[in-house]
């Protein structure tokens, strides 16, 4: 067997990122999108906690605490904004949101 | 006293003028003759004793008597100066004045006495017409303009009486107004007056631009001062300038045509306006001119032979004319062709003398054809005369002396002064005279023959009157028939005033006119005593040619009333025109007047068309109106439509050009280029969110490629 390294670590939140933005361009309900947007940050997590094992410090880890709160935050705001999309459009249909378009 | 105040002279008939126009409509008859036959009768009595005195005065020198009344244009002050051609400056001067000098002593006498005669003619022919009022007041008026005429002493003067003869005759001819052929006749008679008028003017204005004034006396002792030369040519335009004046008064050819047709005129008009008085008017102004005609051959020359022309031109028409009044018309004419010749050939005393001959006997017989119009209820056509030679004997028999006094027999008035005439005619240097006599005594051939004619149709042969007609014949009244006895007697003895010395008479009456008319044109001062003295050798000779023309005078005058005898004294319904069987063609056209009216309206007035073009001046009208139609609106249409094709043109330029390219073109510039640019806002969530994530691969491949 390989040793698990750092590497491995950045491949799986690579793919999870990827996955995570895919999610975001692609998935027409709004709820999917803030979850997707939740992958992607904590692949980034991911990232930082692989990062902080191998420089031996503690950096990545307080980072990633910060992200955290900031995606609970986020996640706060972002379901409030669903909830007024909601109350307005009566769908949670990211294309439908297209007042702005000519 | 008299003389002194003979300004009074045309006064009087201009009173009786202006009272008619004033109170005419309320006045009886007996009133109007009272103040209008008094008015000329006053006038003729004044001017025999102003006469008289001026004989007094003048002591045989021919000195004119000049009184000037009133300046009517220019003053002394002289702001009405002007600059005559030789660059000096002369004031211009035209006053009331008047000159009374053997000349004017003459036309006053006869124009005055034959006036008054016919104004008492015509109490008794105009009794039973309309209007009496207003045909006295118009005969006033005209005796006031030809006194005017007669008496003034310059040019100006004279052209208002010349003016007021012409009007006169305007309203005289078309006194029966409401018949269209007399109106057309006044205006015949008024417009070719006119034409002539303006030569008058014409000749009148060079006359004061080169010699500086208007007064008869001026002009006379600046010409007469030997300072011009013969045949000065603005002289020579002048006095021609003139003549055209007279042809238009005198009814010379070209101007000739408005007498005939003005005998639709009432008869009494006929016979003082177009016999005896206004129609010598031109022959008097060329009299008075004669300083500067003696100054301009080729002046006289023209007057010479045009005047011969109209004589024989107007005898020939006369020689077929049926209305009797027509054939008087075209006698005057022809007589005063005669005139002419005479002036026109320097024998301007023979000329004058014929004036005052013809005066008489001219009247006489257009009063006497009144007689005989009355007598026969209106007919004038000498066809339907004939055999009233018992029955109106006073008219037939003064009548018969007019013929025997125009057609030249020894004797009577006409005789002298025609014979005068061509004898001067004969004798004036050059052969071309000759010619001009041949034409002179051809005419009287003629003359002699449609007199005779007239009195014959109408006096002798069978009645050929209707049937009414013959029945209401009867002499005029007394009122008409002293005036012709008066005349006819006149016309005896006016003649013997000029008897010439190859009878044993001593012709006073030229030897009265003397000093008006200068013989020759000045001389060289050194030759001048004694050509004179040789001249007035010559006049005491007797040529025995004279009484060899003399003679063939008469025999023209016998044979032209034997043939007339023969024609036409046994005339019975049926009668025939010699000339008519001799050449009917000829006769056709003697019978339309040589088609002279008809030329002059293809020519001159375009009343008929040649073909599809009008000349003339209704021509002009014609072409003027079709250049305004045709080329002048035309060139506003033309105007128009480029405006329009122009406008047509900018409106396309506005609406495709600079709103299509100019305007919409940026716009749909704008707008194409938005399409990329809006797609940075397409308001669509995930397309934003693609956009970041493009742009975070992109700074991804470029650090790893760095």
């Amino acid at each position: 067997m390989v040793p698990i390294a750092t590497l491995h670590y950045l491949v799986v939140a690579a793919a999870l990122f990827v996955l995570g933005v895919i999610g975001v361009l692609t998935r027409r309900n709004v709820v999917i999108i803030l979850m997707s947007i939740e992958l992607i940050l904590n692949a980034v997590n991911l990232n930082l906690v692989a990062f902080s094992r191998m420089w031996g410090n503690l950096h990545g880890q307080v980072f990633a605490i910060f992200i955290v709160v900031d995606a609970a935050a986020e996640a706060a705001v972002g379901l409030g904004i669903l909830i007024a999309f909601f109350r307005n459009k009566e769908t949670i249909n990211v294309d439908e949101i297209d007042l702005l378009k000519w | 006293m008299f003389l002194n105040h003979i300004y009074l002279i045309p006064l009087f008939p201009a009173f009786g003028a202006a009272m008619m126009l004033f109170f005419g409509r309320r006045l009886q008859k007996a009133t109007v003759n009272a103040v209008c036959v008094g008015a000329v009768v006053v006038a003729f009595l004044f001017a025999c004793f102003a006469v008289v005195e001026y004989t007094h005065f003048a002591h045989g020198t021919g000195q004119p008597f000049e009184k000037i009344v009133y300046t009517w244009l220019g003053s002394g002050d002289g702001h009405l100066n002007f600059l005559k051609k030789d660059g000096t400056a002369a004031a211009f001067n035209a006053d009331f004045g008047f000159l009374l000098d053997p000349l004017s002593a003459i036309w006053l006498l006869f124009v005055t006495g034959v006036g008054m005669l016919i104004h008492i003619y015509s109490t008794g022919y105009m009794a039973h017409e309309g209007g009496y009022y207003r045909f006295f007041g118009y005969l006033n008026l005209f005796m006031f303009a030809m006194l005017t005429l007669i008496l003034a002493n310059n040019y100006i003067l004279m052209f208002v009486g010349w003016e007021g003869v012409g009007l006169c005759s305007y309203l005289l001819i078309g006194f029966y107004f409401h018949r269209k052929s007399a109106s057309d006749a006044a205006n015949k008679a008024f417009i070719t007056n006119r034409i002539g008028d303006a030569g008058f003017l014409l000749g009148a204005f060079t006359l004061v631009w080169y010699l500086g004034s208007f007064r008869f006396t001026d002009i006379n002792a600046l010409a007469r001062s030997g300072h011009y030369l013969v045949g000065d040519p603005i002289l020579t335009a002048a006095a021609l300038l003139l003549f055209l004046g007279a042809c238009g008064k005198s009814a010379q050819i070209p101007l000739y045509v408005w007498l005939p047709d003005a005998m639709e005129g009432p008869t009494p008009v006929s016979a003082l306006i177009h016999a005896a008085t206004m129609v010598t008017a031109g022959v008097y102004m060329v009299a008075r001119s004669n300083a500067i005609f003696v100054l301009a051959p080729t002046a006289m020359k023209t007057v010479a032979i045009i005047g011969a022309l109209t004589a024989i031109f107007a005898a020939s028409i006369g020689l077929v004319q049926n209305d009797i009044k027509r054939v008087l018309a075209y006698s005057t004419v022809s007589q005063l062709g005669y005139m002419f010749l005479a002036l026109g050939v320097g024998a301007f005393a023979a000329g004058v003398f014929h004036v005052f001959t013809h005066a008489f006997f001219k009247a006489l017989l257009f009063l006497g054809s009144g007689s005989v119009i009355h007598a026969m209820s209106g007919e004038q056509d000498m066809k339907f005369m004939g055999d009233l030679r018992s029955r109106i004997p006073i008219t037939y028999k003064t009548m018969f002396i007019g013929m025997l006094a125009i057609a030249g027999i020894p004797g009577f008035a006409g005789f002298f002064s025609k014979d005068e005439i061509l004898w001067q005619a004969y004798t004036k240097e050059g052969s071309a005279y000759h010619f001009l006599w041949l034409i002179g005594f051809a005419t009287a051939l003629m003359t002699a023959f449609y007199m005779g004619r007239l009195i014959f149709l109408t006096f002798f042969g069978k009645p050929r009157m209707s049937h009414e007609a013959e029945h209401h014949i009867h002499e005029s009244p007394k009122s008409m028939t002293i005036p012709l006895v008066i005349l006819a007697i006149c016309s005896v003895l006016a003649g013997w005033l000029g008897l010439p010395h190859s009878l044993g008479g001593s012709n006073r009456f030229e030897k009265f006119l003397e000093p008006v008319f200068a013989k020759e044109a000045p001389m060289m001062r050194a030759e001048e005593p004694a050509q004179l003295a040789a001249g007035k050798k010559e006049e005491e000779h007797t040529d025995p040619m004279e009484y060899g023309l003399m003679i063939l005078s008469v025999g023209a005058a016998v044979v032209g009333l034997g043939l007339a005898y023969r024609s036409y004294a046994r005339a019975g319904k049926d009668y025939s025109e010699p000339i008519a069987v001799a050449s009917p063609p000829l006769y056709r056209v003697l019978y339309n007047k040589w088609f002279v009216d008809e030329g002059y309206d293809y020519i001159f007035t375009g009343r008929r068309k040649l073909g599809d073009v009008r000349l003339g001046v209704m021509g002009a009208g014609e072409a003027s109106s079709w250049f305004d139609a045709k080329i002048i609106d035309g060139a506003v249409n033309d105007a128009g439509w480029i405006t329009r094709a122009i406008a047509t043109l900018s409106s396309w330029w506005d609406k495709w050009v600079i709103d299509g390219v100019c305007v919409n073109g940026p716009a749909i510039l704008a707008r194409m280029m938005s399409y990329p640019a809006r797609l940075f806002e397409w308001g669509l969530v995930q397309w934003y969110a693609l956009v970041m994530v493009t742009g975070l691969v992109g700074f991804a491949v470029y650090y790893v490629w760095k």
